[in-house]
């Protein structure tokens, strides 16, 4: 019992990050309908960002500053930076192609993926770079109950998910620019004829996912402790998961099954094989495409002639 | 009546004209006197003919290859026979399959079960006439399992479902299956192709058997293209609804093109095996995929002469690059070359886009010696008369890595202003972005030949898919709208 609980906490926390990489790609799916194979590849760039921010500072062990302080200009700088990435990524790569056909910003997208992975191995190297959060996070400080620990950096990873969940859910339904997304993923050229800039919603768009996949980054990073230029793939896998499973375009839907993505995955390690991790995620996906394809939280679209 | 002269097709993907208008319109562009009239000739000949004396060509290359350059040679006639397989797939059907490479290496692993000591006691050792239908055929069935999903989901979830087909397929191969499938290990010992008392033991036999593959594979697939199922497969390319309407049978028709492309790409699978005598899961990674894509794109989807001319031409620059500084340098410099020529009209602009660039080299590297010598202390990293040649030109730091890693990003930001800008200034700022990539190929690129040519297969499908999504030799495609 004690064990199951434990995975659970751990699966919450895991299920936290590719939830938030998820979002992401959720909503740029819902007002491109466009998969951003590169989503990935932007939560690597910021994980890479908050690595660079522990080292300015004077490493782990050395810090010339608080650990909260750090942890706010990590957080700040990897969503800055990552955000203003995706959106040159969209407004150079995307945005030409947006009447192109369908399968054409797709390869783009795959070609960008590529690009990104490649060009920070040839900036930063192929070495594993490591955060080494526990030298000024202690392992030992959060909370114990009983036999079950959960520690800072879970909670933290816990509470800003959270946050930032909420926050999104209140941007996208309270604000005028989440209206604008929802009128834009909506029908794109109807939102155009009724005055809304639909360049400039798809961008805001861009960022926020973007900034969310660089937060996540900065996430894993602290949780994980091993960065290197290939984490984006794996991630980005399972954040396209995560979204297909909730139900893609749909934001509780990408929370929902970023959380189930992880737990899942924590049982599987847990209970049965770490090896086969991938691929009883794999047949997640199948399963749920096969009998839902909509998603849990997504609608069936009807096509439109 | 006066006759209006003919108005010039407009820029972009022209709408509501079909492909037989097309056709006819590209028919009209013939340019005048008497080069006209040869290319009247080049298209009269028909495309037997044209495909034999590509393939005779091809014959002939192996008498003045050395080894090295023969091993190349397989594996662009290798990545040109993948190609064409995806042109299947993705360029008739328009069925984004990112698991295409998991049926290459279905192929190689069957192949190599089924011809070496792996299984059983003693081994299997079948002859190729036995197990090429028997992988080709079992490479069939899992093209038709893995396309039911297409059944029921269109073009994005197929891309995903197929991309995590090609994951599951490297997992397995690696951790499922270790004692069966030698896991990380691979196999080894693979036997040589035999039938019919022929065995082929040399990679000039194993150039001659892809070219023969690759040619009777062309000429299959360019009946196939004019037959009924051809036209199917691009009728629910465009408007799968329409074909519906038409009563092709849509999901019969998306589940043959997966079965096709997988036959091609285990066909492929095989020779691999065979000639490598070995087979290992990386062999199969994302990163080989994303390299028969940027074959099938840059020579053009949708084109059986683009998707080989592709298949060919990126295997040989991007293998060229990792030869020798030397030939990585001819490669560089030939291509800037080379897209300057054909971009640049009229001549008297590419001389002065030259003579410029020329130019504000030396009068940067003076500058910049003048200022501070340690500035231009590195000197070309390449090697050869190239590099010689352009000691006293580029500017490159006796440390090169960090300030080479600076001038990397700056040079993706200078060639995205150069997209950006139009006219006069797009010239202007030509001359300092050819220099920047002169010097950062000197300080960087060039020690790490093997990073740059995946940037390099990254940057053309980006590249390619923004400036000419019909590739070198594909055909525009026509938007119905």
């Amino acid at each position: 019992m004690d064990f199951f609980v434990q995975e659970l906490v751990n699966g919450l926390t895991t299920g936290a990050l590719y939830a938030l990489v998820a979002l992401g790609f959720s909503m740029v799916y819902g007002v491109l309908k466009l998969l951003n194979f590169a989503h990935g590849d932007l939560y690597m760039v910021g994980a890479f960002v908050g690595y660079f921010v522990i080292q300015w500072f004077g490493g782990p062990t050395g810090l010339a500053i608080p650990v909260p302080v750090l942890l706010v200009i990590m957080f700040v700088l990897a969503a800055a930076l990552v955000g203003a990435l995706g959106v040159a990524i969209e407004r150079f790569a995307y945005r030409p192609l947006r009447d192109a056909p369908r399968i054409a910003p797709l390869i783009t997208a795959i070609g960008i993926s590529f690009f990104l992975e490649n060009s920070v191995l040839l900036l930063f190297g192929g070495q594993t770079r490591v955060y080494n959060t526990p030298d000024f996070i202690s392992l030992s400080s959060g909370i114990s109950i009983g036999p079950l620990n959960i520690d800072t950096v879970q909670i933290m990873v816990l509470v800003l998910g959270a946050a930032l969940m909420i926050g999104l859910q209140l941007l996208v339904n309270r604000t005028k620019l989440g209206k604008q997304m929802r009128a834009v993923s909506a029908d794109r050229e109807a939102a155009e004829m009724l005055g809304i800039s639909v360049n400039l919603t798809i961008a805001a768009t861009f960022f926020l996912g973007s900034a969310l996949a660089g937060v996540a980054g900065v996430m894993a990073g602290l949780m994980f402790n091993q960065v290197t230029n290939l984490i984006g793939f794996i991630a980005g896998l399972k954040a396209f998961t995560a979204a297909v499973v909730g139900g893609i375009g749909s934001i509780p839907g990408a929370m929902l099954g970023g959380l189930l993505i992880g737990i899942a995955e924590s049982f599987i390690t847990g209970y049965i094989s770490s090896t086969y991790t991938n691929l009883f995620v794999f047949a997640i996906l199948i399963v749920v495409m096969l009998v839902r394809p909509s998603g849990l939280l997504g609608r069936a679209q009807l096509q439109k002639v | 009546m006066s006759v209006d002269p003919e108005p010039r097709p407009a820029a972009g993907p022209q709408v509501g004209v079909d492909e037989w208008v097309a056709r006819q319109a590209h028919r009209r562009e013939y340019l005048p006197g008497w080069r006209g009239d040869a290319q009247r000739a080049g298209d009269r000949i028909g495309w037997w003919p044209r495909l034999a004396v590509a393939g005779l060509a091809g014959a002939a290359l192996p008498l003045f290859l050395g080894g090295f350059q023969l091993q190349v040679g397989i594996n662009a006639l290798l990545l040109a026979l993948l190609a064409l397989g995806l042109n299947v797939v993705v360029g008739w059907a328009g069925l984004l399959d990112l698991g295409y490479v998991a049926f290459f290496g279905f192929g190689a692993y069957g192949f190599a079960l089924l011809s070496s000591a792996k299984l059983g006691s003693s081994g299997i050792h079948l002859p190729a006439q036995v197990s090429l239908p028997i992988v080709i055929a079992g490479a069939a069935i899992l093209g038709l399992l893995v396309g039911l999903p297409s059944r029921r989901l269109i073009g994005d979830y197929l891309a995903i479902v197929t991309l995590f087909f090609g994951e599951a397929f490297l997992e397995f191969t690696n951790n499922v299956a270790p004692t069966t499938l030698g896991g990380p290990n691979g196999i080894v010992g693979i036997d040589p192709i035999q039938g019919f008392g022929v065995q082929i033991l040399t990679n000039k036999g194993y150039f001659y058997l892809l070219l023969i593959l690759l040619v009777l594979t062309m000429a299959v697939l360019k009946l196939l293209d004019a037959s009924r199922t051809g036209r199917a497969w691009r009728a629910v390319r465009e408007d799968p609804l329409a074909a519906a309407a038409m009563t092709i049978p849509v999901n019969r028709v998306k589940l043959m093109a997966f079965a096709f492309g997988a036959m091609i790409a285990a066909l492929a699978g095989t020779v691999f095996a065979a000639q490598q005598v070995s087979v290992f899961p990386p062999d199969f990674n994302t990163a080989y995929l994303i390299l028969i894509y940027a074959g099938l794109i840059l020579g053009g989807a949708g084109s059986i002469a683009g998707a080989v001319l592709g298949g060919l031409v990126v295997v040989v620059i991007l293998d060229g690059l990792l030869r020798s500084p030397t030939d990585a340098g001819y490669i560089f410099y030939g291509l800037i070359l080379l897209t300057l020529v054909v971009k640049l009209r009229p001549w008297r602009k590419l001389g002065a886009v030259l003579a410029a660039t020329i130019a504000f080299g030396f009068a940067a590297h003076a500058i910049a010696a003048a200022v501070s010598a340690s500035v231009v202390a590195g000197g070309p990293q390449s090697t050869g008369w190239i590099a010689s040649a352009l000691r006293d030109w580029v500017i490159v730091p006796g440390n090169p890595e960090v300030p080479g890693n600076i001038g990397y990003v700056l040079l993706i930001c200078l060639l995205i202003a150069l997209v950006q800008l139009k006219g006069r200034w797009r010239t202007l700022l030509l001359v300092p972005t050819i220099y920047l990539a002169a010097c950062v190929w000197e300080a960087r690129l060039v020690v790490e030949p093997s990073i740059t040519r995946q940037i390099l297969i990254g940057a053309i499908l980006i590249v390619m898919m923004n400036a000419r999504p019909q590739g070198l030799l594909g055909t525009r495609r026509v938007e119905v709208v």
